[in-house]
This record gives C-alpha cells, structure tokens and sequence, in this order.
C-alpha cells in the first residue's frame, strides 16, 4: 500500500516535471549524427552529408528554431565519426539511442553503413531517410524495417538514364548508333555495366569499343585514343570522380568529338564544372537537378554561404531535401513521436529543395539520372517518375581549341 | 596429462570470468552491449591472430582476408543452410586460405611475407567482386536474420573463450614448442630436426579459420555485405596494433591490449569526434615509443625488477624482452 502510494507521488512528480520542463524551458530538440569524418568514406561524406547539416542546423536555428507543437525549439546537433566502418556506426547509433537519448537521426553516409545500422535504428524507432544510399532490391528493405526512407530511388534505372537520352537523341536523327561504352572495374562500374551494356543493345545501339580499367589508374590516354580509333557517336563512361575528371581530360587533349559525352560519379561536381569551364559545354552526367528552380537557385547560394563551399548538382540537394523532409514531418505531426513521424514521411507529401517529395512504398521514384552541363550549370534532362523541369538535351559542341 | 597446480587455477579463474561476462547481455541492452560485442570481437581476432604471429614473429596482414573470407561464407549460403552449418563452413573456408597461402610463403620471411598477407584482402576482394558480378546477380549481398546484438555477443564470447582453450592446448604441445623454436631462429629448429613448413602450415591454418568465424558471426549485424566492408584493410591493421599493445608473448597478452585500446578510442571518439585521427596517431606513437613490448611485456619486466634486485637477472629479461 505505501510502495503503491509512493509510486504515485513519483509519477505525479515526473509529469509536474514534465509539464513543468515543456512548458518553461525551451530545451533544445537533440539530433544526433553519425557519419564518416575518416577513412575512405569521409571524402564523399564531407563533400555531400555534414555541409548540409550543418547549413540546416544554422537555417533552422536562425528561424528561432524546430516548430515542434506549439512551441520552438532550438535544434542541437550530436555529432559522431564513425571511421568508415560498420563496427563503430553501430557503437554510434547505440550511443546515441541509449547514451545521449537523441530526439531524431540522421544516418551515416555509403548504402552500406546505412544497412549495416538500420536494424538498430529501427529497434529504436527513429525515422532513417537514407540520403546517400540506395540498392537494389529496396522493397524487401523496406518490408523488414518500415522505419527506412529511399529519397534516391533504387539503384536499378539509374545506368539505364543514359541509354533512354541516346535512345531518343538517335530516334530523332541526330545521333548515328555507334557507341562506345568504358567502366571503372569497381563495385559501381561493373554494376552500372551489368545492365547498361544489355540496355545499349537491346536500344539497337552497336558497341564499338569496350574497356574497363581499374579504380586508381590516372593514365587514361590510352582508352581514350582505342575509343576515339573506333569513331563512335556517343562515348558512355561508367566512371568515379578521378577518372571521370581524367578521361574527360584526355579527351579534350586527343579532340576526342563525339556527339553525346558522358561520365558518371564526378561529373555532378562543382568542381567538374570549374576545371573544364566552357569545355564542358554538352557533357551530359549523371544525376541532375532542376537547376532553372528559384528554390534550387537559393539553396546553392545558401549553401556556399553557410559552408564555404559549393552544392553539388546531384546528391547535395537530395542530402538537403531528406533534413527538410525530417523537419516537416515534426511540423506536420506535432510532436516527437516516433511512430507518428514515420507515419507522415510515409504518407505525407514534402516541399523540398529538389521539389515536392512523395514516397511511394518509402520510395522516391522521382529521380534524375542525366544532367547536362551548360555555361558553368547543369540541368537536367532525363529523370525517372514524373519529375518536371528536365531540358532537351543539346549535341555536345567540339572541343574548344587550347 | 600432466598439468601444473598453476594452470589449473588460471583456467579455473579463466572460465569463471568468461561465465561472469555472459550475464552482462542481462544488465545492459544499449550502447554497453555494442561496445562489449566490439570488445570481444577484437579479443577473439587479435588472440586468434597471435596465435601465429606471437611464436613466430611473423606480423600477418592477413586478418582481413580470414574476415571477409567468413563473412561471406554466411552471406552466399545464409538462405539455404542453418546457421551451425555457416560456422562449419567459414572454419573449412579460413582453414583452406590459410593453408593455400602457408603453402605459396613457405619461403617468405620478415618483410615480404607481411606485403604479401597485405595484398592478400585486396586480391581476394577483387575476385569475389568479379565473381559476383559475372556469374551472381548484384555486389551486395543481403543477410538478413534475427540474431540482436545478444546474441552476437553470447557467439564471440563463445569463440574467445575456444581460442583461448586452443591457445592453451597448442602451447603445452610439442607444435607450440617447435613455433616458439622457429620465431627464436629457424635455422636452428631445422637443425634440431622440426619441420617448420609444415608447423607454420598448421598454425596459420588454425588462427585462419578462428578468424573467419569472427567474420562469420558478425555478418549478421552488417545486413548488406560488399567486398569493399568485408575486405577492410582497416580490421588488418587494428588486429595487429591492438595485439602488439598488449603484447604476444602471452597468450593473455592480446586481450591486455584490446580492452583499454577499444575503450581509449572510444572515448576519444565520443568526446573529440573531429579530431579523433589526430589523437589516434599520437596515441600509436606513444605506445611505440613507451611500451615497445607491450603491456604484458612492461608488466613482466616491472615484476621481475622487483623480484630481483641482482643485476645480472635484469640483463637477461632486458635481453629476452628484444
């Protein structure tokens, strides 16, 4: 009878206390982070996921904060550096369900760390919108843990971007249908291949020269001079950044003229851009945004100004859009809740950045798969779904004399 | 068999601390269990890894290549088989690597056989990577069971506690006298008649396959398995700084090192998560410099200088400490 008692009053104290803290204090919603900050995962890390947060946090923070309920809180990021691997992401999130007892997460950047700690986000229940990542197979992903967000689609499709553009520019005339097609010899390259090389020549493309050569090789001079020798229409490069920086190179070196150049990871880079200037006039890529949107326009400023440096034309705005997302689901809900955020990312339909997000099975189906450079811009012109804004896409110019 | 009082009481002590340690999944759920799982991992990889190193003084790299051998013995047949039957399997699959590799180094020594146990991860990560996508459907592979952290904690401690066992036994073996022979000088255990092929073959094959069951076990909590995970360069070079801190010439040395090593670094990268390489690299060269014998080895030396105030006995344990 005492101990019932004395219960009570306990429970009575901690909801005084509750309503008490609610009321007065306006604590800070705690969000925690756990990403790469080193080894071989922290270069695209730093590039695409802690800029962004960092811009977000600060743009909310000078809003007066996270509108949770009727009230405005401040918004505190929890940072962690997961090295790179599996074994400390998954330290990290208990760390930061357990320890720091964070309101919401923001997971890891790579596919990879992103599965290897959805288990236990989704025992914790928090919202997993998975920025940087995505796979095959997304549906029984998300079968098993409901609680994770695809905003980048899956991975199937995103080769095939390419081949639908050639296959329209070469229905139109424009193009001849002699393609040459390179990959970088890594997980993605040969991924990409797989079903890009089958898409090419099911589109009554006819490769004329194929090759592949390893992730880390810098001298591309002579892939570019066997591809140029075979005297395709198209060149298609299933590439990473430093080769797709250096085959675009060597191209330009070797007046490698085609009609239709692209490259793939890397060319969606600021960088890219800068390097080649007015060569790159024409290049198509892969990813792409909708850069003729005043919403993006703002962004890429703010981005610059809160970070010191530039968005990407890709998977910066996504990693941006899928903050944007987890804080209007706390404002469409009204609260913290777990259970009720992933109802409403779920169902609810999002104004974003990269436009209206709606996920579709947790799935965004609405992607960019080629984008096209134009004057130092890149637009997008072919995306999946029923995204608006994608330009016709322009035969690449020869090669500016240097 | 004829066993010293003194050992009895260690593994008395040794087995009532491992029996101790699997109730801690009882008292904690969170954020403990994950750092005791990382724990255990590493005192497992790196025991099983000084199996061979420790006597022979010879330093593998190859600890990746055993993991991601494992780890993907469960991801291809984790559909079809149980998961007893995956254990089998990655012992049969690290036993095999080592001993094909202990085959192609019998020669090696010293530095080469360390480059080559390095390349070796990078070789075979390449392969499965061919493999897959010329002959299976995509890079990553799903493994998808109920295991929770429990019950990869419950798995290591299991294994640790059988590397330890198989530790102890090899030792008082005529196998562990001939390695202790070979790391002192080879030419001289060939002299007296040991076949050193043949007892680094065993060895290598031995700590092998331990290594892949850690890699076995551990599938399950990396869900989407990639060449580039399993094949980490990184688990490599962990295993031997962390055995090294400790020190090998103890069985127990290992574990001397994981423990404060796993807890340092962790908290190192919760309080100081941008700078953690830099405090990292410090630390290394700290333990370089100020225990070149490990923990284990300080520790002896410190017991021994008290022990014996004669000057002669402190040269000998300065000169078996090089």
């Amino acid at each position: 009878m005492l101990r019932r008692s004395f219960n009570v009053l306990m429970l009575s104290a901690a909801l005084a206390a509750g309503t008490f803290g609610a009321a007065f204090a306006q604590d800070p919603v705690r969000i925690g982070v756990s990403a790469s900050k080193t080894g071989p995962l922290a270069g695209g890390a730093s590039g695409v996921l802690w800029p962004n947060i960092k811009l977000w946090a600060e743009k909310v923070n000078k809003a007066g904060g996270l509108k949770v309920g009727d009230q405005m809180r401040p918004i505190e990021i929890v940072e962690y550096d997961d090295k790179s691997s599996p074994e400390e992401a998954v330290k990290n999130i208990q760390r930061l369900a357990t320890q720091d007892q964070v309101d919401l997460i923001i997971p890891p950047y790579s596919t990879g760390l992103n599965l290897a700690t959805a288990p236990l986000i989704a025992k914790y229940g928090y919202p997993q919108i998975v920025s940087t990542g995505n796979a095959n197979d997304l549906d029984q992903f998300v079968k098993r843990w409901p609680n994770t967000f695809w905003p980048l689609g899956p991975a199937q499709g995103i080769a095939d971007g390419i081949v639908g553009t050639l296959k329209d520019l070469h229905n139109a005339g424009k193009i001849g249908n002699k393609v040459a097609v390179v990959n970088v010899s890594d997980a993605f390259g040969l991924e990409m291949i797989k079903t890009g090389k089958p898409a090419l020549k099911q589109a009554g493309f006819d490769i004329v020269y194929e090759s592949s050569y390893p992730l880390g090789n810098q001298d591309l001079a002579p892939v570019i001079a066997s591809a140029k020798a075979a005297n395709p229409d198209a060149f298609v490069a299933y590439s990473y950044p430093p080769d797709s920086f250096a085959l675009t190179e060597q191209a330009q070196l070797q007046k490698f003229d085609v009609k239709a150049f692209f490259v793939s990871v890397g060319g969606n880079l600021d960088a890219y851009g800068k390097r080649f200037g007015a060569a790159a006039n024409g290049i198509l890529i892969m990813g792409g945004v909708n850069a003729s949107a005043p919403v993006f326009q703002a962004y890429r400023k703010e981005h610059l100004a809160a970070t010191g440096q530039e968005a990407d034309w890709w998977a910066s705005p996504v990693a941006y859009a899928s903050l944007e997302i987890l804080q209007q689901a706390v404002e469409h809900v009204g609260s913290l809740d777990k259970e009720a955020l992933n109802k409403e990312i779920q169902t609810g339909t999002f104004k974003t950045v990269i436009g209206d997000v709606h996920f579709d099975n947790n799935i965004n189906n609405n992607n960019w798969t080629v984008g096209q450079w134009s004057d130092g811009v890149v637009h997008g012109v072919r995306a999946t779904g029923n995204l608006q804004g994608a330009q016709p896409p322009v035969l690449k110019p020869a090669w500016p004399s240097n | 068999m004829n066993i010293p009082r003194n050992e009895i009481l260690t593994l008395g002590a040794g087995l009532a601390g491992a029996a101790v340690l699997a109730f801690l999944p009882l008292v904690t759920e969170g954020f403990w269990l994950s750092l005791s799982v990382n724990i255990m991992l590493y005192a497992a990889i790196c025991t099983a890894w000084a199996l061979f190193s420790g006597p022979t003084h010879l330093v593998s790299l190859a600890s990746a290549a055993f993991f991601g051998v494992g780890t993907y013995s469960v991801a291809i047949f984790v559909d079809v088989l149980p998961f007893p039957a995956l254990i089998l399997i990655a012992v049969a699959a690290g036993a095999l690597l080592a001993i094909l590799v202990g085959l192609a180094t019998l020669r090696l020594s010293g530095v080469y056989f360390v480059i080559f146990t390095l390349g070796l991860a990078e070789l075979i990560g390449q392969i499965v990577t061919w493999v897959q996508t010329n002959f299976g459907g995509a890079i990553g592979l799903y493994v998808f069971t109920d295991f929770t952290e429990t019950h990869l904690y419950w798995m290591l401690l299991a294994l640790t506690v059988v590397v330890f066992l198989t530790g102890w036994l090899v030792n008082r073996s005529r196998l562990g006298l001939a390695l202790r022979i070979i790391g002192n000088d080879e030419a001289v255990a060939r002299h007296v008649g040991v076949d050193t092929a043949r007892a680094r073959i065993i060895l290598f094959a031995v700590s092998g396959a331990f290594i892949a069951v850690a890699g076995a076990i551990m599938a399950p909590r990396y869900s989407y398995i990639t060449p580039d995970a399993a094949f980490n360069p990184m688990t490599s070079f962990l295993v031997v700084i962390m055995a090294l801190l400790g020190g090998t010439r103890r069985l127990w040395g290992p574990l001397v090192g994981v423990v404060p090593f796993t807890v340092v670094m962790d908290f190192i990268s919760g309080h100081f998560p941008n700078q953690t390489a830099v405090i990292m690299g410090l630390a290394f060269l700290a333990i370089v410099y100020v225990l070149p014998d490990g923990v284990t080895g300080q520790l002896e030396t410190l017991f021994r200088r008290r022990c014996s105030l004669d000057k002669s006995s402190l040269a000998t344990t300065a000169e078996e400490g090089r």
